[in-house]
């Protein structure tokens, strides 16, 4: 032993741990949410991409300056605020303005995170917020779908995605009229089968070769980044897969009332968010539940309230609603689905 | 209600266990293969009057007395406190205020060891322990001043009486050893067995019990070829693997990993007719009863870094830490010192802080240690639900204590039924100290209580 006494360090038990840290954990969502991203712009081209830098460099900076507003340590380095960055250009339609999605980038921190008290406060998914926001400000804006895989998608942007603020953007009908490859009406899956009655084939929805947001078209990468997470013990699926059946169940009761009428399960699940919502969406560790009841109950609940709004709402995009719904619902499910403790007698719970 | 199960529970695997917990690393085979040595003997002791969870023992000794090594220097005050033995002939320096592994400075008495002496214990007449009765043979055991060696210092004898009106029918031996880097128990199945089985007996006459299940973590598979050919014929004891995972070593979690029934919430084995003994607290006893010797050493392991000599040793209780990071050859400079294991262990803030009946574990942590001090945000992850053996909400309890609302936490999210594992703290992506959080909110209750009358 040195001939110095050593010096002790005093801590609290337990003195070893080893769990991913919270940016460890945020990082490997955006890792998963790259893909996404990279077959989003393959489909959409740069207006896509623009789209994700414009929306994550705003909901980042937003985050840094509300911290050097409240003189805080700033909390960009915990990555949440690129994941709500690219889930909100995710959910927007590939040429949304981009001013409007710098918009909807800053509300979702500022409304949706900082408001509450920031990261681990906020009662909503922000992303959501601000889209929900971006809905109700640009309501002609959100629902204006370009086709994938447009010819020049590589070379030209989508017109209406360097509107200029407040101005009123080049016609996006026309353009998709002239790129298109065939026959495209602008209107997504959901709205096809909404306002038309036609049913796009599954395997399209799978794959992805549909019109969407930007980032909600193929169901099947969606779920194999979602299947790198759970991998990786950093995502809930529990929470994915309630939704899923909640959806499935709910879907399949109406197609099985009136077949004619209403969609398949299968088709609800594939089409729309729903996939991405479930994935990426619900799982948001925040505003999501944390008992074993509490999950299910609020996965459930997220995807029947899809079904419905989307069957019986005037909106298509139904997944997000029924979200913030959620959201909103997770203390109250949380307050009544506590766990039952360890050695407690069973009839008294 | 399958789907539900699913959610609620992992599927529990053909290995006996709990579901829930956690899976560190072990970091055993440091010490694990190592056979217990006797570690020299200090220039001088210091033993703690409290040593366990009842009152302080009243010392019968004064400064200048002349003690032998064995001799009683302390009796027990109340039927939670224990007798205290000389761990070394010398002469009493005097009894003063010292650091105790609790933290506070508690009175002690501090022996010289004399250099000359032969440190012979004192030993008894062999005494027959089948022909004793049951109050004879507790009363052996109190005289013992044996504590539980697994850590909780619940006074032996306490546990041995059982309460009346309940009966009970199968005592279970604890050799789980689940926490990282502890390899006392190990070895004293390893090197012991006889005693260990001496003991076994001891303690199912004390409760009047016809069975004992010896649990072990199956990361010990030397331990069961060892002990099962010590085993009795008729299928009285018996010796269990079942999976390493932690809080395996917990009373309430082995009980469930062996018999598959769940101790009541605030309640006792006793309630459901089990008495639960650490293995080293019965080998020990199985040792010291039959000569009405008293507990004055124990098996220590001195593990982890930058320590040449680390193994597992017999230690004096009453042995400075000091002495013991200067025999194993502490080669650092900065160091967390831990009496205990990485879970659950009390940190030293002294050299001068004495081994105690209690100290399983002298742990030296500096590279292994976990230094991150910051604390984030809780995420509402989930995480430490998952992880919790007694399926709290560490994540709601931790918000109530960062808002002071203790007595929401015990009214309403069963505080008091947290035996501060450290599960919660370990997986926690924000490292939050919960364990910490939910420690302080029980002192603060039973103060409130107190004052309330």
């Amino acid at each position: 032993m040195a001939e110095k006494s050593p010096k002790i360090d005093i801590r609290t038990s337990p003195y070893i741990r080893r769990a991913p840290t919270v940016p460890e954990i945020m990082r490997h969502v955006v890792y998963a949410l790259l893909p996404i991203c990279a077959y989003s712009v393959y489909q959409f081209g740069i207006s896509a991409l623009a789209s994700m830098i414009v929306t994550t460099a705003a909901t980042v900076g937003t985050e840094h300056f509300f911290c050097r507003m409240a003189e805080k340590r700033s909390t960009i380095g915990d990555f949440s605020a690129v994941i709500t960055g690219l889930l909100l250009a995710l959910t927007l339609p590939p040429g949304f303005p981009l001013w409007m999605g710098a918009v909807g980038g800053f509300v979702s921190i500022a409304l949706g995170k900082t408001l509450f008290g920031g990261l681990g406060f906020n009662v909503f998914n922000p992303a959501l917020v601000g889209r929900a926001f971006v809905q109700a400000a640009f309501p002609v804006a959100i629902t204006t779908w370009t086709p994938a895989f447009a010819l020049n998608r590589f070379s030209e942007f989508i017109p209406s995605t360097l509107a200029f603020p407040f101005m009123t953007a080049d016609p996006t009908a026309e353009w998709t009229l002239n790129t298109a490859i065939d026959g495209f009406t602008g209107a997504t899956p959901l709205a096809l089968m909404k306002f038309q009655g036609v049913m796009t084939d599954a395997k399209d929805l799978f794959l992805g070769t549909v019109a969407g947001s930007a980032g909600e078209p193929s169901s099947l990468l969606i779920l194999l980044c979602g299947a790198y997470l759970v991998y990786k013990k950093m995502l809930d699926w529990r929470i994915t897969a309630a939704v899923i059946f909640g959806t499935f169940i709910t879907a399949g009761f109406f197609h099985l009332m009136n077949p004619s009428q209403y969609p398949s399960a299968s088709f609800m699940i594939f089409s729309g968010g729903l996939m991405f919502a479930a994935v990426f969406m619900t799982t948001d560790m925040v505003s999501s539940p944390v008992t074993p009841l509490g999950i299910f109950i609020i996965g459930f609940l997220v995807g029947f309230m899809t079904v419905i709004i989307r069957l019986f709402g005037a909106l298509t995009e139904a997944v997000m609603y029924a979200i913030l719904f959620g959201n909103a619902a997770t203390p109250i499910i949380e307050s009544f689905t506590q766990p039952r403790i360890f050695g407690a007698r069973r009839d008294k719970d | 209600m399958s789907l539900l199960k699913l959610f609620g529970r992992k599927t529990v695997s053909s290995r006996k266990t709990f579901p829930k917990g956690i899976h560190p690393a072990e970091y055993k085979e440091q010490t694990s293969a190592k056979p217990t040595r006797r570690l020299p003997f200090a220039p001088q002791v210091i033993v703690p009057l409290s040593q366990s969870i009842g009152k302080p023992s009243i010392a019968v000794v004064h400064k200048g007395q002349q003690v032998e090594r064995g001799e009683v220097i302390a009796v027990a005050d109340g039927p939670l406190s224990v007798p205290l033995h000389a761990p070394v002939t010398g002469t009493v320096k005097g009894i003063e205020l010292m650091p105790t592994p609790s933290g506070a400075k508690k009175d002690c008495i501090i022996i010289d060891t004399q250099p000359s002496s032969s440190q012979i214990p004192i030993r008894g007449e062999e005494r027959d322990i089948e022909s004793m009765s049951r109050e004879e043979l507790i009363q052996a055991v109190k005289d013992t001043g044996m504590v539980g060696l697994g850590g909780a210092s619940f006074p032996t004898h306490f546990k041995m009486t059982v309460p009346e009106g309940k009966k009970v029918h199968t005592v279970i031996v604890n050799g789980c050893e689940c926490e990282p880097f502890m390899t006392t128990d190990h070895r004293v199945m390893l090197e012991n067995v006889k005693n260990l089985i001496l003991g076994i007996r001891i303690a199912m006459k004390c409760v009047d019990a016809d069975k004992a299940i010896i649990g072990v973590e199956d990361n010990k598979p030397d331990v069961l070829t060892a002990i099962k050919p010590h085993l009795p014929q008729d299928g009285s004891i018996t010796i269990e693997a079942v999976e390493t995972k932690y809080p395996q070593g917990a009373e309430k979690m082995l009980i469930y990993s062996l018999l598959g029934v769940e101790v009541p919430s605030r309640g006792l084995p006793a309630d459901i007719g089990l008495a639960v003994f650490n293995v080293a607290t019965l080998a020990e006893l199985g040792r010291l009863l039959p000569h009405g010797q008293g507990l004055i050493e124990r098996v220590i392991t001195i593990t982890g870094d930058d320590l040449e000599k680390s193994g597992n040793y017999i230690v004096p209780i009453g042995t400075p830490l000091r002495y013991i990071l200067q025999y194993a050859n502490f080669t650092g400079h900065q160091a967390e010192l831990i009496l205990g294991g990485p879970m659950m262990g009390t940190a030293a803030a002294s050299l001068d802080t004495p081994v105690t009946k209690g100290t399983g574990t002298v742990l030296v942590l500096d590279e292994r240690a976990t230094k991150n001090d910051d604390i984030l945000p809780c995420i509402k992850c989930g995480k430490c639900l998952q992880a919790c053996p007694i399926n709290l909400n560490p994540c709601e309890l931790g918000q109530l204590a960062a808002k002071r609302r203790y007595d929401v936490m015990e009214e309403q999210y069963h505080l008091n039924d947290c035996f501060e594992c450290g599960c919660c703290s370990y997986v926690c992506p924000s490292n939050i100290p919960l364990v910490q959080y939910f420690r302080i909110a029980k002192v603060l209750n039973r103060e409130r209580h107190l004052n309330n009358g």
